[in-house]
């Protein structure tokens, strides 16, 4: 499946939550029912397989921060279809319905608090949000984030979630992989760690650049994780993917993470690497 | 003879009505006949190279014929001392660097090779290198760095390998920490996109203080045929995804993304190789000219500023 049509399934899924405030949740692992209600107090994973489903910005930064308590950080303005590009739809059209389904302005939002006691800056990127992609919204908004993170003395936590670079903004999305990494060179000059958490799926440019560069890698339990695309790679080798192929444990297995957590596990191993990495800034 | 494209079909026909006339010339006789069909094929092939689109570009970038890698050391890399191995696993020969001198001064050129025959190809793996090869290009370019010499890069992939190993190696880890040496050194680096600019597998080896690009090359966030068919569901629609994209150098030129633009001989660089590598080697050394004598701290800053700025 492209990012493009799981984009549309998350979308109609979305639609029909709002509409039906007692619908079951069905989990696409195990085929467990669950009240959607009970599924998002256990922060979206099934309670029956331990299926970890996406979340987006605001699911995210309750469960992380301290009480919830966060502020946003604004979003930088950037040049809005730069290429005036269109397939079979124009961009800017795809731009607004992506809006109007997750009501944010693009796909990676920053908030700052903390994490048990500790200040941090968090970033999430919202696969909601046409898949996560990467164009200039998110490269700019991930050196914001950094820069906030700069300011405040504390860690930059990213959260990653994403189909790869958005093609509808061409070369300038490739831009984004070296602006990026800029970026978290700043944040190393300035002694500052940038933690990386990967979650279900992050692939392409995003993979190869600033979620690969984190000095601590953590991924979800079964994220996909990878540079290339499956079926890219099968047409390519043409032969069946091992086993548990580009999933988090896979890559944990083969030296690429240093551990898989649980969602319900992250906050209190995010504020333990942050108490040995930035220790000075935990809160009286 | 060259291999013509598809789209040059009307030019290729008539110069095989010149080569036929010229076998059967009885001396003299037709020979206006042949200079006035000359001139009319050299028209076309002008008028046809003064407005290609996007994909017809893609396929001069790919051309078999184009000059690769090894042609462009031959051409204007003196003494140039191949060096192998990423110390951890193996020797990735997608991508192949050394130290050499360009116009007498002493450099780091890497780049990748697509190989021109199918020994070569298979041996060189189509120019789609593999994490190791990223990472001797990281060796190289860090070596380069604490030596004071001036990098060079050849930017020549359809992308990196799309393979298991390559994804178990840690494959976007590699091109990652390419991208990041590239930032971070301390000597002047100078990139030429020379035929296709794929995506990560380009960039990682692209992040320069000066980005030259063919005027037929093409540099893209995905190729043509990729985009058309997951934005619209066939890869026959290459065509406009090519042209959606926006992948020539004066787009890029445009969008602040290159820094400069090579001129090809007419028809293109595979026409011409001597000509199109003679114009490569006068732009690197005018840009290596430009930058030589400032600081390490000058270089690096300016490098992330111009990266930073894209937007
Ligand atoms: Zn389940």
């Amino acid at each position: 499946m492209s990012w493009l049509s799981r984009v549309r399934t998350t979308i109609a899924s979305f639609t029909k939550r709002e509409t039906a405030e007692n619908l079951w949740h069905k989990c696409p692992s195990c085929g467990q029912m669950i009240f959607v209600k009970e599924y998002e107090e256990n922060q979206s994973v099934c309670p029956k397989c331990e299926h970890h489903g996406r979340i987006g910005p605001d699911a995210r930064f309750d469960a992380l921060f301290d009480d919830g308590m966060h502020v946003r950080l604004p979003a930088p303005s950037v040049r809005e279809d730069p290429l005036k590009f269109r397939d079979s739809k124009r961009y800017a059209d795809r731009i607004k319905a992506a809006r109007t389904a997750t009501g944010e302005s693009d796909a990676l939002i920053n908030a700052k608090g903390t994490i048990e006691g500790y200040k941090a800056v968090v970033g999430v990127q919202d696969f909601a949000f046409m898949g996560g992609s990467m164009g200039l919204a998110v490269g700019a908004a991930f050196v914001v984030g950094v820069e906030a993170a700069i300011a405040d003395k504390c860690p930059y936590v990213i959260f990653t979630a994403a189909g790869g670079a958005r093609m509808q903004e061409g070369i300038l999305s490739l831009m984004q992989m070296p602006k990026t990494t800029v970026a978290i060179s700043r944040l190393r000059e300035a002694g500052l760690p940038y933690i990386v958490v990967m979650t279900d799926p992050t692939t392409g440019g995003v993979t190869a650049s600033y979620a690969m560069l984190g000095d601590i890698q953590i991924a979800e339990p079964g994220a996909l994780i990878g540079f290339a695309g499956q079926r890219v790679i099968e047409s390519t080798i043409r032969e069946k993917l091992p086993e548990g192929f580009q999933r988090a444990e896979y890559l944990l297995d083969h030296g690429m993470l240093d551990m898989v957590v649980h969602r319900h596990h992250l906050r209190a191993e995010i504020a333990r690497f942050i108490s040995y990495l930035c220790p000075q800034e935990a809160a009286a | 003879m060259t291999a013509f494209l598809d789209f040059e079909k009307s030019i290729s026909e008539l110069d095989s009505r010149i080569a036929e006339l010229r076998e059967g010339a009885t001396a003299g006789a037709i020979e206006p006949e042949i200079a006035r069909l000359e001139a009319k094929s050299d028209k076309m092939l002008r008028d046809l190279y003064a407005k290609l689109s996007p994909w017809q570009k893609a396929q001069v970038a790919r051309h078999p014929e184009r000059p690769h890698f090894k042609d462009y050391i031959a051409g204007f890399v003196e003494y140039f001392m191949p060096l192998a191995g990423d110390r951890a696993f193996g020797e990735d020969k997608a991508i192949v660097g050394g130290f050499g001198r360009i116009g007498g001064r002493r450099c780091l050129v890497i780049g990748h090779e697509k190989g021109d025959d199918t020994a070569s190809r298979l041996k060189h793996n189509f120019g789609m290198a593999k994490p190791e090869g990223y990472r001797k290009a990281i060796r190289l370019m860090e070596m380069a760095d604490r030596f004071g010499l001036p990098v060079v890069t050849l930017v020549d992939t359809s992308g990196a390998f799309p393979g298991v190993q390559a994804e178990e190696r840690g494959q976007a880890e590699a091109i990652a920490r390419s991208t990041e040496a590239c930032l971070a050194l301390g000597v002047p680096m100078i990139a030429a996109v020379v035929g296709e600019g794929g995506s990560g597998g380009a960039v990682a080896l692209a992040a320069a203080n000066r980005v030259l690009m063919f005027e037929h090359a093409i540099y893209s966030v995905i190729s043509p045929e990729g985009c058309a068919s997951i934005l619209w569901r066939t890869a026959d629609k290459a065509a406009d995804a090519a042209e959606a994209m926006k992948i020539t150098a004066s787009d890029l030129k445009r969008l602040g993304v290159i820094d400069r633009i090579v001129q090809e001989p007419l028809g293109g660089a595979h026409r011409d190789p001597a000509a199109a590598i003679a114009n490569l080697a006068k732009a690197i050394g005018e840009e290596l000219s430009a930058l030589v004598g400032l600081s390490p701290a000058a270089l690096r800053d300016a490098r992330r500023q111009k990266f930073l700025a894209i937007g």
